[in-house]
């Protein structure tokens, strides 16, 4: 079994340094190593989308990304949206939608909902859930959270 | 006066009988009254001096939080239905 | 679009508005704390070692490989658990209460279902937990699975148990059994109902297990220090209920356990049982560390909860100008592996949307080798509605009569008496009927597209019984003018919302000026579960209460301060003033700035078991279409209409109403728990066990109907059980109306209407 590696990258816009196993997820990694819980596992294959960020730009379940592959490249997760002046305007509208009951998927709706939004604010309810389809939610069937991405999509034109 | 309905399951040690008419102030009154008059009933309702666990009664609609010493009115009916805790089995 | 409607009775100040929850920002930004993102200075990790036998004896445990990899620090067994050392002579009538829980937590003699705890190993990461975990050699005697209730039902049928008995109320059969009781309600006589019925339908039907499908796993994780004080951290409805399930099954006293609930991912019932909280204990207590576990999403599917599959028989008969004269029920709903299915909440939920004269229920509690069923919201009452507003569907369909217009001349109101005794209060079925009839959903002809596919209608009604049960709330007025409020109920939903909105109108004061926070056991009053439609009515009414004690403090307070008699000073919405003198005056921040100068801060307490919980009645309404190719049915528009009671938080509410009529489709279109021969499950993952998403779904319309709750200050009623009653009938009724077929078995799969399609054309 190798040794734990060295990995040095970039996460919420912040230079990071720490050594993993390569067996472990980045889930693991930013969860077990890095302390950052705010992504979540739900199920660890791949299938609920609680662990979404952006790697690279494009929205990813980390349990399907090895921690040691981040190596020189760019993560955001949901540390990282709110900023010293306050929420996102994701994070603000799903606040003021009632758009989350337990939370728990809340973390991975709205990294995703930020990787869409940031190219197509403009996305209608089709585009929202079909981007979306891949976050899984066991609380709210969804309608509130659609119409909080309508809103943040609103915001962020 | 208070009337008991007896749970079907039960009318074989009431020889069918499904109401009953006492006076009682509380529930431990009205099960002394009931086994006074069918013998053994008490047993089926009753362990270690407390409602069976699997069973709750419900007073004027309303269930028993005291057991044996929850209070019955004048007119209260009174009977006999399974323990279930919703959102809970 | 119609979108969500409130029939408001009365307006409050704070409540039916719809502030942003106080734990809100902790939640979107990614720190509130979970049960899995705790961790502990020196944490090990723990790893169950799990059957993959559905049934079978236990021969030999051998953990000795385990024990010596490098990196393991414990590895129990059931030998570690105290009722491996403790007698039936010692144990007299709790032996086999104590029996069924212990083996629950780790198998003793038999495992009963595929995932049944066998053992388990704590070491310093999970990883390596797991790999020692595979060193554990286990030695099996396979034993033939029994999976559905009408295989354990059968004569000479396998048994889980051969100590096991049915017991009726009162009566318990001298012959050990798969059926652990059996119940029977009955009024009139239907036999006689039946004959004076011009129609009659009877129809069997099935139901699958279902998983509530929570997307955060179960988790445990306990230091149980030299000293004897054993602290658990958990997600869990009730930290009450986890502390007195430790004390029993570890008999380790109740003062020594502390529980702290974490926020929870998800619950519906199945986060009531006490699952990995023991074996951390044990692991704990035999390493010296704190040891965390956490099931990975195979192991939640198949060694936690499910609900109940069910087979049932359902009989009703009406007149020809629509009144019913009899109705009659056979109820069977599997208990998974040890007793305790909700069966007799089933018999009582059946028949409660109606009035009838004539009943007859027979309810049976059957085990099989499935994981042993936990509660999801409102146990057994959808399975009975499939059953039994399919066949209203039915006669309403031979009567010609509109299935809006049946119900409202069959329906129960206050003053109907149910089967098993007790006489309705004030309910809003009635309420509901009406809305739905006059919805624009319901008035809205079927907009039936040249696609090819069929569309169709379908309506059900469904009921919950809501409860009280114990709750408690701690007060105290901050030198600031806030109010801390500590209670025992767990978040689950925007519990911390309601109960600050609640102590606001109770106070007169804003809504921003409450901080209500979760205490653990040690800490608050005895708390019983987040679940139950209970938590917003209960530990709402000890928060009502408690304010009434600080406002009278308040008063008295005043009166000290300014040298008044009592009777003349009054609290009047959040203001403190003399009755006759108006210079004499504080608002509750003024007063509340005082208090420590003038004989130390306000409190107030209060722990109640409250009576006067309300019932709540829903009607839904969907639209299907299915296509006539692949048999997939898709929902074109669906109508949650319920009456709530008065809605404290309308949004949250609504998010109740349709996070349970989201469940109840996934129920009715595909999830199912799959066994192949061998009673293994074969789909234990996100992928093959298919919950709706985002694109299976519209959004929901709701109607929220209040009628008022006399037993509750504001009419708060409940509401989160009932919405996940009626959608499973109503899908099934409206592919009826869609295809011409009665689908008698869930989940309605392509491969299913296919099949109806196919032989009702005669293929």
């Amino acid at each position: 079994m190798p040794g734990p590696t060295h990995v040095q990258a970039t996460i919420n816009g912040e230079d990071v340094n720490f050594l993993c196993e390569p067996r472990q997820s980045l889930l693991e990694v930013l969860r077990d190593v890095l302390g950052m819980t705010g992504t979540k596992e739900g199920c660890n294959d791949g299938n609920c989308g609680a662990c979404t960020v952006i790697f690279d730009g494009r929205i990813v379940d980390s349990c399907l990304v090895l921690g040691v592959e981040i190596q020189g490249r760019e993560v955001t997760t949901i540390e990282g949206l709110a900023t010293a002046d306050g929420l996102h305007p994701i994070q603000q509208a799903f606040l003021e939608n009632a758009a989350l009951q337990c939370g728990i998927c809340t973390p991975g709706f709205i990294v995703a909902s930020k990787g869409l939004l940031d190219g197509e604010p403009g996305a209608d309810e089709g585009r929202i859930r079909h981007w979306l389809a891949g976050n899984l939610c066991r609380c709210t069937g969804y309608d509130k959270i659609v119409r909080a991405v309508l809103d943040a999509g609103e915001k962020m034109k | 006066m208070v009337t008991v309905f007896i749970p079907t399951m039960l009318q074989p040690v009431t020889g069918g009988v499904k109401q009953f008419d006492c006076e009682a102030a509380n529930l431990r009154q009205v099960i002394e009254r009931l086994d006074q008059l069918f013998p053994g009933i008490k047993d089926k309702l009753v362990e270690d001096g407390r409602i069976k666990p699997n069973l709750a009664v419900a007073i004027d609609g309303e269930v028993a939080r005291m057991g044996l010493l929850e209070k019955v009115g004048e007119n209260s009916e009174v009977h006999f239905v399974p323990a279930i805790g919703g959102g809970a089995s | 679009m119609v979108a969500n409607i409130v029939l408001s009775e009365v307006e409050y100040t704070h409540i039916g508005k719809r502030p942003v929850r106080p734990d809100g920002v902790d939640k979107v930004i990614g720190r509130a704390q979970y049960g899995p993102d705790i961790t502990l200075k020196g944490l090990l990790h723990g790893k169950v070692l799990r059957s993959p036998y559905a049934h079978a004896r236990i021969k030999s445990i051998d953990t000795s490989q385990a024990e010596a990899y490098p990196g393991v620090r414990a590895v129990i067994t059931a030998q570690d658990l105290p009722f491996a050392s403790l007698s039936k002579e010692e144990l007299g009538a709790g032996y086999q209460a104590l029996k069924f829980a212990s083996d629950h937590v780790l198998a003793g003699g038999k495992v009963l279902f595929k995932g049944h705890p066998v053992a388990a190993v704590a070491a310093a990461n999970p990883h390596v937990a797991e790999e020692a975990a595979k060193l554990i050699k286990v030695e099996y005697e396979e034993l033939p699975p029994v999976m559905s209730v009408v295989e354990a039902m059968a004569d000479g049928a396998t048994l889980l148990h051969d100590d096991l008995y049915t017991s009726s109320l009162g009566e318990t059969s001298q012959t050990a059994s798969n059926v652990a009781a059996h119940a029977r309600y009955e009024k009139g006589d239907v036999a006689q109902g039946f004959d004076e019925a011009a129609v009659v339908v009877e129809r069997e039907f099935q139901t699958a297990s279902v998983h509530q499908g929570y997307i955060e796993p179960h988790n445990g994780t306990a230091f149980w220090s030299a000293d004897g004080q054993l602290d658990v951290w958990c997600s869990t409805q009730g930290a009450f209920t986890v502390r007195s399930s430790l004390a029993n099954v570890l008999r380790h006293p109740v003062s020594k356990i502390k529980v702290t609930p974490m926020e929870m991912g998800g619950g519906f019932g199945g986060k009531i049982s006490i699952y990995l909280e023991p074996l951390a204990a044990l692991l704990s207590k035999k390493s010296g560390q704190p040891v965390k576990l956490v099931m990975n999403r195979v192991e939640v599917f198949e060694a936690s909860g499910p609900a109940s599959g069910s087979w049932m028989k359902v009989k009703m008969g009406a007149t020809t100008d629509g009144k019913l004269t009899a109705c009659q029920a056979e109820l069977a709903l599997d208990a998974g592996a040890y007793p305790g299915s909700p069966a007799m909440s089933a018999a009582m939920c059946a028949f409660a949307c109606y009035d009838y004269p004539n009943g007859l229920l027979d309810a049976y509690d059957v085990v099989v080798n499935k994981p042993k069923t936990q509660a999801y919201r409102a146990p057994g009452s959808p399975q009975a509605a499939y059953a039994v507003e399919s066949v209203v569907d039915e006669l309403c369909e031979k009567l010609g009569i509109d299935p809006v217009e049946f119900r409202l001349r069959n329906a129960s109101k206050e003053g109907t008496r149910r089967i098993e005794g007790p006489v309705y209060r004030r309910i809003g079925l009635v309420e509901c009927l009406e809305a739905a009839r006059s919805h624009d959903h319901y008035q809205t002809a079927v907009d039936f597209q040249p696609n090819g596919k069929l569309r169709g209608r379908g309506v059900a009604s469904g009921f919950w019984f809501n409860r009280g049960f114990v709750s408690s709330c701690n007060l105290t007025v901050n030198p600031d003018g806030t109010v801390s409020v500590v209670m025992g109920s767990v978040d689950l939903c925007g519990t911390r919302a309601s109960i600050a909105q609640q102590t606001a109108e109770a106070l007169g004061i804003a809504y921003e000026d409450i901080k209500p926070s979760i205490a653990d056991t040690d800490s608050i009053g005895y708390t019983f579960i987040t679940g139950g439609s209970r938590t917003t009515f209960a530990t709402g009414l000890a928060t009502i209460n408690a304010s009434q004690d600080i406002k009278q403090r308040m008063v008295e307070r005043a009166a000290a301060i300014w040298e008044a008699p009592v009777e003349d000073v009054e609290y009047v919405d959040g203001v403190i003033q003399h009755k006759s003198d108006s210079e004499l005056r504080m608002t509750f921040k003024e007063l509340a700035g005082r208090t420590l100068t003038t004989g130390g801060s306000i409190t107030a307490q209060c722990n109640i078991d409250p009576p006067g919980e309300g019932n709540s009645f829903a009607v839904h309404v969907v639209d299907v279409e299915v296509d006539q190719d692949t048999g997939k049915v898709d929902i074109l528009r669906y109508t949650a209409i319920q009456d709530c009671g008065k809605a404290v938080h309308p949004s949250y509410v609504e998010g109740q109403m349709q996070g349970g009529a989201a469940q109840g489709i996934g129920w009715a279109l595909n999830e199912e728990y799959f066994f192949n021969g061998q009673g293994q499950m074969t789909n234990s993952s996100f992928l093959d066990y298919r919950m709706p998403i985002s694109l299976d779904l519209p959004m929901i319309d709701t109607v929220i109907v209040e009628v008022a709750n006399p037993g509750h200050p504001y009419g708060v009623r409940g509401v989160g059980e009932t919405p996940i009653v009626p959608p499973l009938a109503a899908i099934a009724n409206a592919v009826y109306q869609a295809t011409g077929v009665r689908m008698q078995s869930l989940p309605i799969t392509p491969g299913k209407v296919l099949d109806a399609l196919w032989s009702q054309n005669g293929s």
